[in-house]
């Protein structure tokens, strides 16, 4: 009984208020960091607190709510999000994402491409992209108001000579319209080509660094390179070992104490749905 | 206090703003785009749409301008009782509304600063016909083009140059509303 002790969606309607209109910031600059009286969340920083308010200010009753953590949809992150949601705001959930109108998301994009009506919100832990460059928030406020971005291209380079090749996997800095760089949060730089063009609406949250910052559908968005050493959306070189997937972005899995492994999609439905439509990998049992 | 103040807010005030945050983002991400908005009945001149509006998003943290004919004492109760808005001038102002005319000039709403540009003003319109007809907008939330019947372009145009500074814009004509972020171009 103590579910309907709580308001719809769990927030109080002032704190959705307060972070509405974040969000509308947020989409009217899209890729500029609007800072928001982050509230405490019945779970703790790191597990979505930030994706959970953005959550909690967007739904309605007729939403179809999807979780995925690391492209699942059935370990302990998604499922308590998800669950909570059902207790709190009353919306239908499910696994599918051409079902889903709103998924939160922790670190990936989902495989099937996104339409018009959807909304993808992301878990964010760190907003701020040239944070680990430069510590003070009032240095980074400053350099993006002076779109002064030379030091995230150093980091690159740097990369480059260190390594020979732009060795950042995930959390890759992009351009959105050629004005804001924006921390697209750790989804892995397979997925980044996602990000631009994309026709939903994609509002990312970060709750204990308190930013929201948002994408409007067919936003322009670039991830940063050289003319010399293009940006290269990387992925295992391997199918999947379930459904034989080629292009989608695989988990490496160890499956004993004697070198034994198996890549397998990170995206459960993606994967599920072409197991159920007959496609096998090696690996299938 | 009169019957009309304590009433014509939102039947179930959670759900109902729900509802209508919704069609306002919606508006507002995709520049042009027209939606339905009502649930509430405010008393005239606000259009429901613009009451909408002002139960979804006003409170007591945010200082609202009325501009010409909604600043009346009908209007300024409703308020009062729904939101807690605190009115102000147009120089401090979060929402500003108004028809077109009476909320101009432009310049002397908060357009933010370098450093955070979200601290701008949101102007909401009342409008006389509102349709997907007239000058064409691109930037982000549109796939190609669209068209909406704004007025001035020329001044939205300025407002655009400001960009990332400036104020966004929603349009209300009785149950519809449509945005105009200021990262729109105007042609």
């Amino acid at each position: 009984m103590t579910d309907q002790a709580y308001n719809f969606a769990y927030l109080d309607e002032q704190t959705k208020r307060m972070i509405r209109r974040a969000i509308l910031k947020g989409l009217a600059v899209p890729g500029y960091q609007v800072p928001f009286a982050s509230r405490e969340m019945p779970m703790p920083y790191g597990w979505g607190t930030g994706g959970v308010q953005v959550s909690a200010a967007v739904l309605t009753p007729e939403d179809r709510f999807k979780v995925i953590d690391q492209g699942a949809d059935d370990t302990t992150n998604a499922v308590s999000i998800r669950s909570f949601f059902e207790r709190t705001a009353n919306v239908e959930t499910t696994t599918k994402t051409e079902d889903a109108t709103v998924i939160q998301t922790r670190h990936r994009i989902p495989e099937v491409a996104l339409s018009e009506g959807q909304i993808l919100v992301y878990q964010v832990p760190i907003p701020e992209p040239l944070r680990f460059l430069e510590p003070r928030e009032s240095e980074t406020r400053k350099m993006h108001s002076l779109e002064e971005y030379g030091l995230m291209h150093v980091k690159l380079y740097e990369d480059i000579s260190r390594h020979g090749h732009i060795a950042t996997a995930y959390a890759y800095p992009v351009t959105v319209e050629a004005r804001y760089v924006m921390d697209p949060s750790p989804i892995p730089k397979f997925d980044n080509p996602k990000l631009g063009d994309n026709p939903a609406i994609q509002l990312f949250g970060a709750g204990r660094e308190q930013r929201i910052y948002a994408l409007p559908p067919y936003t322009k968005v670039v991830s940063l390179d050289f003319e010399d050493h293009p940006f290269d959306p990387s992925k295992a070189d391997h199918p999947c070992g379930l459904c034989g997937a080629e292009n989608s972005y695989l988990d490496e899995v160890i499956t004993d104490d004697a070198g034994g492994r198996m890549f397998v999609c990170s995206d459960t439905d993606y994967c599920e749905d072409r197991q159920a439509s007959g496609h096998r990998g090696k690996d299938a049992a | 206090m009169e019957t009309a103040t304590l009433t014509g807010g939102f039947a179930s005030p959670p759900i109902d703003a729900a509802r209508a945050f919704r069609a306002i983002m919606e508006a507002m991400a995709r520049p042009g785009t027209l939606h339905d908005l009502d649930g509430c009945t405010p008393p005239a001149p606000l259009a429901p749409a613009t009451g909408a509006v002002i139960l979804t998003l006003c409170d007591a943290d945010t200082p609202i301008y009325l501009a010409g004919n909604v600043d009346c004492p009908d209007v300024r109760d409703w308020i009062a009782f729904h939101t807690g808005a605190p009115l102000t001038g147009p120089e401090h102002c979060m929402f500003a509304f108004g028809t077109w005319g009476d909320l101009m000039p432009l310049n002397r709403f908060p357009a933010g600063c370098a450093e955070y540009p979200d601290r701008s003003s949101t102007l909401v319109a009342q409008s006389e016909k509102l349709c997907p007809e007239g000058a064409t907008l691109t930037g982000p939330g549109i796939q190609t083009q669209a068209q909406l019947s704004v007025p001035d372009p020329h001044l939205l145009q300025a407002n655009h140059a400001q960009y990332p500074l400036g104020v966004d814009f929603i349009f209300t004509c009785g149950t519809q509303i449509a945005a105009l972020p200021r990262s729109t171009e105007v042609n």
